[in-house]
């Protein structure tokens, strides 16, 4: 397994482990006076598990198991797929802070949220340049 | 890979450039505030995502790798008919109520992403055995 997919995996896994835990939080909602920080992660949840988790999990194990490229570079551009992963991540952090703050506050912190869209946006664009080529017929 | 796998696989990715960018326009737009109307593009950036970019890449590779016998993967038939009306359902699921088509244009929809499942259920049925089977 490469580096990258080991990277991917485990921090796909941090995300489940996360996204789990804001699940927990949201269920509290129902019996215990949350903050109005905490009671706004519903779609920081979604986005935990969904990309965080499981498309983070596919994007590890599609850089290690599909076709190969070609013999000198088997997986692709490294540096891309690197990129994505750091893209993807940085993008979902600044997500999973300023959403639930922009709910609350508002404010200043749109700004955050657009560069968390752009971040995310060039992350799958960059995982798509980097698969196409190795989706090839045997 | 199978012909049919990188059909699958690529229409996946297709679909998730699409939910991507109608996510990251939903995301931007929360922080400007500009386009109340771009909320209708919510159902379509779910359904691109969670069916048609991570459902359609489990498909394909699903036909790719699940036991082969003799060689074959036997009736391939049913599963390219199961990609034809899976991504007819995404389209018309995903577009209808984003573009303001009748009601039955979902409904429609949902039935073809239903019944593309069963074709692939048809084709992968008999490949889920034992290897000495």
């Amino acid at each position: 397994m490469p580096t990258l997919t080991r990277v991917f995996v485990k921090t796909s896994l941090l995300y489940l482990l996360a996204g789990l835990l804001t699940g927990v939080i949201l269920a509290l909602r129902g019996w215990v006076r949350l903050p109005p920080l905490l009671t706004a992660l519903a779609p920081v949840y979604f986005h935990l598990l969904m990309l965080g988790w499981i498309a983070q999990l596919i994007f590890g194990v599609v850089y290690w198991m599909f076709p190969k490229y070609s013999k000198e570079a088997p997986r692709g551009r490294a540096w891309l797929a690197w990129g994505v992963y750091g893209l993807l991540n940085i993008g979902l952090l600044l997500r999973a802070i300023a959403e639930p703050v922009q709910a609350v506050y508002g404010g200043g912190w749109g700004g955050a949220l657009v560069i968390s869209a752009v971040l995310q946006w060039l992350a799958g664009v960059g995982f798509v340049v980097n698969t196409w080529s190795r989706v090839k017929e045997r | 890979m199978p012909r049919l796998s990188c059909w699958f696989v690529r229409m996946a990715l297709i679909d998730l450039l699409v939910g991507f960018t109608l996510g990251a326009l939903l995301l931007a737009n929360k922080g400007l505030g500009r386009w109340p109307l771009l909320w209708r593009w919510l159902p379509a950036h779910i359904e691109f995502l969670v069916l048609g970019w991570t459902g359609q890449l489990i498909l394909g590779v699903a036909f790719w790798i699940l036991p082969r016998f003799g060689g074959s993967r036997g009736r391939e038939g049913p599963a390219w008919l199961a990609f034809g009306l899976f991504n007819l359902g995404v389209l018309m699921a995903g577009l209808g109520p984003a573009l303001g088509a009748p009601p039955w244009v979902m409904t429609g929809g949902r039935l073809a992403e239903v019944a593309g499942i069963a074709a692939f259920v048809w084709h992968a049925w008999p490949r889920i055995k034992p290897i000495a089977a």
